[in-house]
């Protein structure tokens, strides 16, 4: 009995520092960050740092060109992956019958799964050449090619959350509306995605996130060039996103030194900016619970 | 009351109509690429290829022979994440699950698991690389790597497991309790055993995710060229999905016979995993009596 009483105590030990350890993961991640990108603070003037010009081996470190990069090639891959994925996540939730659900729900999952390098490849091969001829550009590796991919891969995301968010409306208010008269086209667009709206907006933010994460794809086709973005005519050209800086610089540069940490700091702003975006979406969520409890009770 | 007018009825439901096909079409443009890009990958891959491909190491610059050592290294390093993930991953979901109160530091926990998930992949990888490769001094290696994709593997088990924790019945539990049972034995005899085929889809689905990612291994466990075999965890490793992102970016004159033949072994591997986290999860479903 009491060797029961003793291997109990061991495991549920284990089992509360295991929940604990998410903290102490953060924590340590942005501690090593910091720890590693910091010191680019100090060895690198502000001007630099806040300058239009990457070009680390000529001492020009500005991040702005990058940001700018990932802004472009983010915008582009919503202006697709937001339309397709909510219309998508509509005629899953709310149109399609039980069996063909059955069908697209692990054919998105496949996408899911598809490694981005792969995606990245046939960019490559096939995307941009295409875009190139289509469009009569100098190159097909361009910020359009990483947006439509890009768009692709944010799509799961939100077609799953956003799918998610219409399942949770309640039965009652569709029936309510239907009882009203209005047809099921009428409910979709006036009650049911009003009522999930918050959920909705969460699914397109975590796109977003998983967007500006994304690495390989963007390296592999944006064509690489740290040039300042500006205006619509960019999207055509190539250039290149924090993701890809860090990737594709990182295996080249000597430990500790002024450009490693300069990467690092890359790393420190990419942590922040997906943290940000990240917590945004829970609270969202978060309060759309204490609503919903405050509805209830 | 009149009813509305027929004209304006039959209205709406053309527009009805209409919206339907639609939607129709946007979910045709989301899906019918998907079952292109697998059939694609698939029908130019197979002729690269044979037993040479699979289990002869690249020769003549990677312009020929095999890709073993990266099979392999895959292989490794999913093995390694599962190892080192899985246990930690569980045992987390069962605390928030089963022990953890209603509390700030339960909230605080959520909160570290969402911000996990959301961390680029990128940035995984610089982690590893100045914590694993680094400070401990794994040097590149499968070690390494292994660490740094079960870092970003746990947010997606404890997540997944967590929730097929919470679908067991909680009669279950005060049924066990009732009896005498303790808190643990009534988790490992009774919960644990209910919920495991939930558990080992979400186990399948992390690792298949860290079995295609680049970005993590790139610089703590990703070597460009290694002919021979890796024979120790601290060596560094060829991988399939940087090896497919080496040959299709960094070596000029690279026959697409063997990039597509090297996509299709890696599109296999995912592709196996997910059907296999589909087949586990059905079955339970077919077979559950709750």
């Amino acid at each position: 009995m009491r060797g029961i009483a003793w291997t109990e105590y061991l495991i549920t030990r284990w089992i509360r520092v295991s929940g604990y350890s998410a903290i102490l993961f953060v924590l340590l991640i942005f501690g090593f960050l910091l720890r590693e990108g910091s010191p680019a603070l100090v060895q690198i003037p502000p001007s630099s740092l806040l300058g239009v010009r990457w070009y680390p081996i000529e001492d020009h470190f500005g991040i702005l060109p990058l940001l700018g990069g990932s802004v472009v090639v983010t915008i582009g891959a919503m202006l697709v992956g937001v339309p397709l994925g909510i219309t998508t996540a509509v005629y899953i939730a709310e149109v399609s019958p039980r069996s063909v659900r059955e069908i697209l729900k692990p054919l998105v999952e496949v996408l899911a799964g598809l490694p981005s390098v792969m995606l990245g490849f046939l960019g490559i091969i096939l995307l941009a050449p295409s875009l190139r001829r289509l469009l009569d550009l100098p190159t097909g590796l361009s910020a359009l090619t990483g947006a439509l991919l890009l768009g692709g891969i944010a799509i799961p995301t939100i077609v799953s959350v956003a799918e998610d968010a219409l399942d949770a409306v309640p039965r009652t208010y569709r029936e309510a509306a239907m009882a009203l008269g209005a047809t099921r086209w009428q409910t979709i667009w006036r009650v049911t995605l009003p009522a999930a709206r918050s959920g909705v907006l969460t699914a397109v933010m975590l796109g977003i996130a998983r967007v500006i994460g994304e690495t390989m794809t963007v390296m592999m086709v944006t064509g690489n060039a740290p040039v300042m973005p500006s205006g619509l005519q960019s999207l055509f050209r190539p250039v290149r996103t924090m993701t890809a800086t860090i990737a594709a610089e990182m295996g080249e540069v000597a430990n500790g030194s002024v450009h490693y940490h300069a990467l690092f700091l890359i790393g420190v702003t990419l942590f922040l900016i997906s943290l940000v975006i990240n917590l945004i979406a829970a609270a969202v969520v978060f309060r759309k619970q204490t609503r919903a409890e405050r509805v209830l009770s | 009351m009149a009813a509305s007018p027929p004209i304006l009825s039959r209205r709406r439901y053309r527009i009805q109509r209409a919206g339907f096909a639609a939607l129709l079409m946007a979910t045709l443009v989301t899906v019918v690429p998907i079952i292109l890009i697998v059939a694609l990958i698939l029908w130019r891959g197979a002729p690269a290829i044979s037993l040479e491909f699979l289990t002869q190491p690249p020769r003549q610059g990677m312009r020929e022979g095999g890709i073993l050592p990266a099979i392999l290294g895959t292989l490794w390093l999913t093995l390694g994440t599962g190892v080192l993930a899985v246990p930690f991953g569980v045992a987390a979901a069962i605390y928030l699950a089963e022990y953890a109160p209603e509390s700030r530091w339960t909230r605080t926990i959520r909160v570290a698991i969402i911000s996990l998930a959301g961390i680029p992949s990128v940035v995984y990888g610089l982690f590893g690389l100045g914590l694993f490769v680094l400070f401990l001094g794994f040097g590149t290696s499968i070690l390494a790597g292994s660490f740094t994709l079960a870092i970003m593997t746990l947010p997606v088990i404890i997540s997944t497991a967590e929730e097929a924790l919470r679908s067991v019945p909680q009669s279950f539990r005060v049924v066990s309790i009732s009896l005498g049972g303790t808190q643990w034995q009534t988790i490992r005899r009774i919960v644990l055993p209910e919920a495991l085929p939930g558990i080992l889809t979400g186990v399948i689905l992390g690792l298949e995710r860290a079995a295609g990612e680049t970005a993590p291994i790139l610089f703590t466990a990703a070597a460009f060229f290694l002919p021979r075999l890796p024979t120790s965890p601290l060596d560094a490793t060829m991988a399939l999905p940087y090896h497919l992102f080496v040959i299709s970016t960094q070596v000029p004159g690279m026959p697409i016979r063997l990039q597509y033949g090297t996509a299709a072994v890696l599109l296999v591997f995912v592709l196996g995993m997910n059907i296999l986290a589909t087949v586990v999860r059905s079955r339970a479903r077919a077979r559950r009596q709750w």
